[in-house]
């Protein structure tokens, strides 16, 4: 635990886990803005497979050795469900599920196979089900760090490309911009931020890193490169955290961690964001019905006062009740309503539109007719 | 040189065929509606003329040209629904995007290109706009801004999928002028149409599509009762004319 803690330790899992962190982030972005959340979840767990083939191939625990492997297979399981969409009926969902959940049976039993190898037990790959931040050494950093450091500079070089293909490809393609290829780069961006990952969180729950900080990003920013910035943070806040709380309670699986760590962010989001949170419309909404009902009254008061000659024709509050019954909320809305001076009360206690009243009444019937 | 030209154009959706055999030319300088009920294939014309259909047979050109040589030349106008409107982008961001193309790799839009995409702003009336996220739009500006997004492109050939379709009777008069500004500059325009009964104070010319050509041409000449109960008969026209 002490050795565990000690600070060269703690600096590797720090920086591996914010460079996974805003990688993910990064490339989430857009998987989340294409619809391809599921995807990711596809790829990580069909990662699996890859991650054990690699070992028996090479007999090599090496994190790029690993990776590769993982890529390879998740790049395949992305290819076969493309396929599968194509060459069948079968749609795209029930094909990600198709090849997300065999690749991963198929991993699991590869993953006993490998149990039986002498050097099994060092070999450590059922980490690579949750994630074993602890297990992070300086080599998996640097090799986290190049591989992270090409893709982000891959999404920066063809940025407003990749935009324009996460907005319309069709126009895309209508400018003769390689649509597929560009599709297909994009893609394995993702597959690579999702590999630099499998380590740390784990095939079973990398898909979060993708979603959730790329989900909360989206909150409270209507930029794309502000979005993917706040990803990237979020991402890499997620991930540190997670890290350090699993490494420092001995057997706390990192995945799960990191996933509590990236709930708390898409919580908060989903409800303190301003304009899109919901406690933000929440509260426009009540002010927009509060809104609604006084105008309704105002508008009532012009019909009543129609059939007489005078549009200022007072009115007594019963002949309104009629059309609105709740005395309390009719008396509020009149009153609120001459506070802004748009109807009067006379002496005798009936209300009247005043001319600013009758103007705000032409000019909400000229809207609501259209 | 015609500024569209199909011949025996055939667009397949697994086996049954989407147009059929269809053959259109369209000069230069003609404001063209395209016309016929749903499913008659008028997006699919206007895909396969992008090159974003494969057809089973025929041929396209623009401009004497296969379109993938003359593509910075032709604008396009997609359908309003076809894009994710809550995607996090603004207004003037959305019009640059007609200028990928042109800017070509790795380069960003720079501040002659964001002139130029204001100066398109204004044309449609949205320059108050520019910096909107594209949700707070309602669907006629959101038309606009797609509409912008070709012109900037400075394109010859015009292809728009209901340009008009849910737009308020402002923006509708806005576009059908911008429309007649392009036809008196040189410009050719294609636009799947809806209402009947604007065809023949909006455009010079019709095409009348269900599956098969049922006719073209000047509107005067084309847009007949006739045709027009063929093309709406559907299947009826079909029938009597296969082969």
């Amino acid at each position: 635990m002490e050795q565990l803690l000690n600070d060269y330790t703690l600096r590797t899992v720090t920086l591996g886990t914010a460079i996974l962190g805003a990688v993910s982030g990064a490339l989430g972005t857009f998987a989340v803005l294409r619809r391809q959340s599921l995807l990711g979840d596809a790829i990580s767990h069909a990662a699996l497979p890859g991650i054990g083939l690699a070992f028996i191939l090479t007999g090599s625990k090496a994190s790029l050795v690993l990776m590769v492997g993982a890529g390879l297979a998740g790049w395949f399981a992305t290819a076969i469900v493309l396929l599968i969409t194509a060459g069948t009926r079968v749609k795209y969902d029930s094909a990600l599920g198709l090849v997300l959940s065999v690749f991963f049976g198929a991993g699991l039993v590869v993953l006993t196979y490998v149990q039986r190898y002498p050097n099994a037990n060092q070999a450590g790959l059922d980490s690579f089900l949750f994630g074993q931040a602890a297990s992070l050494v300086v080599a998996d950093v640097i090799t986290m760090t190049i591989l992270g450091g090409v893709a982000l500079a891959a999404l920066l070089l063809f940025w407003k490309e990749f935009k324009l293909l996460a907005f319309d490809p069709e126009f895309a393609h209508s400018l003769v911009l390689p649509v597929r290829r560009l599709d297909i780069g994009l893609t394995t961006l993702l597959v690579v931020a999702i590999v630099i990952g499998l380590q740390t969180v784990g095939v079973v729950l990398m898909s979060a890193m993708i979603i959730a900080p790329a989900a909360a990003a989206r909150q409270w920013t209507d930029h794309l490169g502000i979005m993917t910035l706040v990803s990237m943070v979020t991402g890499a806040l997620c991930g540190v955290g997670g890290a350090l709380l699993s490494t420092s309670i001995s057997n706390l699986p990192t995945g799960p961690t990191i996933v509590v760590c990236a709930t708390g962010f898409v919580v908060i989001s989903m409800l303190f964001a301003p304009r899109r949170g919901i406690i933000w419309q929440r509260i426009r909404r009540t002010v927009q019905n509060r809104e609604l009902r006084s105008e309704s009254v105002l508008l009532d008061l012009f019909e009543l006062a129609r059939t007489h000659d005078d549009l200022t024709y007072p009115h007594m509050e019963p002949a309104l009740r009629v059309i609105h019954p709740q005395r309390g909320t009719l008396y509020r809305q009149l009153r609120r309503l001459q506070g802004k001076g748009l109807v009067q009360m006379h002496q005798n206690g009936a209300w009247a539109l005043t001319p600013d009243g009758v103007r705000v009444c032409d000019q909400l019937r000229k809207e609501r007719i259209g | 040189m015609n500024a569209v030209e199909v011949r025996d154009l055939t667009v397949a959706y697994r086996e049954s065929p989407v147009l059929w055999d269809i053959d259109l030319d369209v000069a230069p300088g003609v404001l063209m509606a395209i016309v016929g009920p749903n499913g008659a294939g008028k997006t699919t014309l206007i895909k396969a003329i992008l090159g974003l259909m494969k057809p089973a047979a025929g041929q396209i050109r623009i401009l004497g040209k296969p379109y993938r040589r003359v593509a910075s030349l032709v604008g396009y106008v997609p359908q309003r629904g076809t894009v994710d409107w809550d995607f996090p982008t603004s207004v003037l961001d959305v019009v640059l995007m007609g200028l990928y193309g042109r800017i070509g790799w790795v380069r960003r839009p720079g501040r002659n290109e964001r002139r130029e995409a204001m100066e398109v702003l204004e044309k449609v009336g949205m320059t108050g706009f520019a910096h909107r996220q594209i949700r707070q739009l309602s669907g006629g500006q959101q038309q606009r801004v797609f509409l912008a997004r070709a012109l900037v492109q400075d394109a010859r050939v015009y292809l728009m999928d209901e340009p008009l379709q849910g737009v308020d009777a402002t923006t509708e008069r806005a576009i059908i002028d911008i429309l007649h500004s392009l036809r008196s500059s040189g410009k050719t325009v294609l636009a799947v149409h809806h209402d009947l009964q604007t065809v023949s104070s909006y455009f010079d010319e019709v095409l009348l599509l269900n599956v098969r050509r049922i006719a073209s041409g000047p509107v005067s000449k084309v847009f007949t009762d006739t045709n027009l109960r063929l093309t709406y008969g559907g299947r009826i026209a079909i029938i009597k004319d296969a082969p």
